[in-house]
């Protein structure tokens, strides 16, 4: 492989790993919005949001990609740059799986903490940000650190729409040296490399926020077979 | 927005093509995941870690890269090695070698999770290894991994369209040929987006249905 070929993979990892940050930013915020709003008390909002889930988890990744793509600009003439229709298809999807993950978490938390934030007369709002949330997140961090995983390899599926991330490029080399086993073992690599870094980051930080909860890390069989809801990218499932 | 029903009706017959591809998929692939995470579960538990590593890096790799490349991977490489295998054949054993990595870990939760006192009894009434297997440690996983098993068959159709990629005609391959020819992307997109839903939402509430019967 010449210098210009791995200029053309390193510029493909950048595009990937821009598509991670950003994408994962959006299934953040949708995960954490819509699932605290299926704990909500009005059924309505609690309704909108199941559904959202549903839907999104209904239906493939790739699906939502090549609805956003080529449905969005014909059916409302809202033009995307690549970048961002990648991302908006990815958060949403992916966050969808992630709601599951922040709903399952927040029910997991004794209900007796939920009674003596009542009890205290705390508003819903305090409620959930001094009480719940504290609680919950070192529960989801197992779970989003796997849905993580799964994020990085669905950014790939937007190479697909002409995106030049690190798929793509592999797809480019290929064609241009007119052979595939090399490239395709470097590619593969350097997946495996950013998920390893991404699954011992997240292990660091579980460690960090559990060890002021006093629990322990990991997760037991138990939570494994009960693994709810993992209907979908491979294994973002929820904690019970 | 224009929606175009006479569009509907000229894919649905393209659409019935492609169901079928997607269940033949989903199908074989299914079953070749269920049988090689068993064997990637059973060698996990080997004595030996010359064996435990090797498998443990290789699933932990498969698992953790797009299926995406996997495929591509197969598809060009497979035929430089002098393996021509169909595009169908070569992406039935892409899904179903990454969703074997998978499944493993199910088989391993749901061997972990049966009492320690099966195999205590199993060693007090001095059965050989293959029976303590057969006759009483696996019965019982199967039936709690059933489940979960069926919720990576679930992910997996969901998996399926990337097959188009390496030219399998399953449905989003119908749709988006369709689309070319006729420059209709909106219905055939949304026919089939809806018939994922269609398909993977009651499944899912049979797995859940699944799950309060076996798992306790």
């Amino acid at each position: 492989m010449t210098s210009g070929l791995w200029e053309l993979v390193l510029h493909g990892i950048w595009v990937t790993v821009q598509l991670l940050v950003l994408s994962g930013l959006v299934a953040a915020a949708v995960a954490f919005g819509v699932g605290m709003a299926r704990t909500h008390r009005l059924w309505i909002v609690r309704f909108l949001a199941g559904l959202y889930t549903e839907v999104f988890r209904g239906t493939s990744a790739l699906i939502m990609i090549f609805w956003v793509f080529f449905v969005l600009p014909v059916a409302f003439g809202w033009q995307l740059v690549p970048l961002w229709a990648g991302t908006l298809a990815l958060g949403l999807t992916y966050g969808a799986y992630g709601a599951e993950i922040v709903r399952g978490a927040l029910n997991s938390v004794d209900p007796a903490q939920r009674e003596g934030g009542i009890a205290l007369s705390f508003t819903p709002w305090q409620r959930m940000r001094l009480v719940l949330l504290p609680q919950a997140v070192p529960e989801m961090i197992p779970s989003f650190s796997n849905l993580l995983v799964e994020l990085l390899k669905g950014t790939a599926l937007v190479s697909i729409m002409g995106m030049g991330d690190l798929a793509f490029s592999a797809n480019l080399v290929r064609l241009a040296l007119q052979q595939s086993a090399e490239i395709y073992t470097y590619v593969l690599l350097i997946y495996f490399v950013i998920a390893f870094v991404l699954t011992r980051g997240m292990r660091g930080l579980e460690r960090k926020l559990k060890a002021g909860l006093g629990r322990p890390v990991g997760r037991s069989a138990d939570q494994e077979l009960h693994r709810p809801e993992t209907t979908g990218v491979g294994a973002g499932g929820a904690v019970r | 927005m224009k929606w175009d029903w006479g569009a509907v009706a000229d894919f649905m017959p393209k659409f019935w093509d492609g169901l079928l591809v997607t269940l033949q998929i989903l199908a074989l692939g299914s079953l070749i995941s269920f049988a090689l995470g068993l064997v990637w579960a059973l060698l996990m538990r080997t004595p030996t870690r010359w064996v435990r590593w090797p498998v443990g890096v290789v699933t932990e790799f498969i698992r953790d890269t797009p299926l995406l490349v996997q495929l591509f991977f197969f598809f060009y490489v497979l035929p430089e090695w002098g393996l021509t295998w169909s595009a169908l054949t070569t992406g039935v054993v892409a899904i179903g070698l990454h969703y074997s990595t998978y499944t493993m870990q199910v088989y391993r939760a749901g061997i972990e999770a049966v009492p320690a006192g099966q195999w205590e009894a199993a060693t007090a009434l001095n059965l050989p290894v293959r029976h303590t297997w057969t006759a009483v440690i696996l019965p019982q996983a199967i039936r709690r991994v059933v489940p979960a098993l069926g919720n990576y068959v679930i992910s997996m159709l969901k998996d399926t369209p990337i097959l188009m990629t390496i030219t399998v005609l399953e449905m989003l391959g119908q749709a988006r040929l369709f689309s070319q020819q006729n420059f209709q992307f909106t219905e055939p997109l949304t026919v089939i987006g809806v018939a994922f839903i269609v398909i993977a939402y009651p499944a899912s509430l049979l797995v859940r249905a699944l799950e309060r019967r076996l798992v306790r």
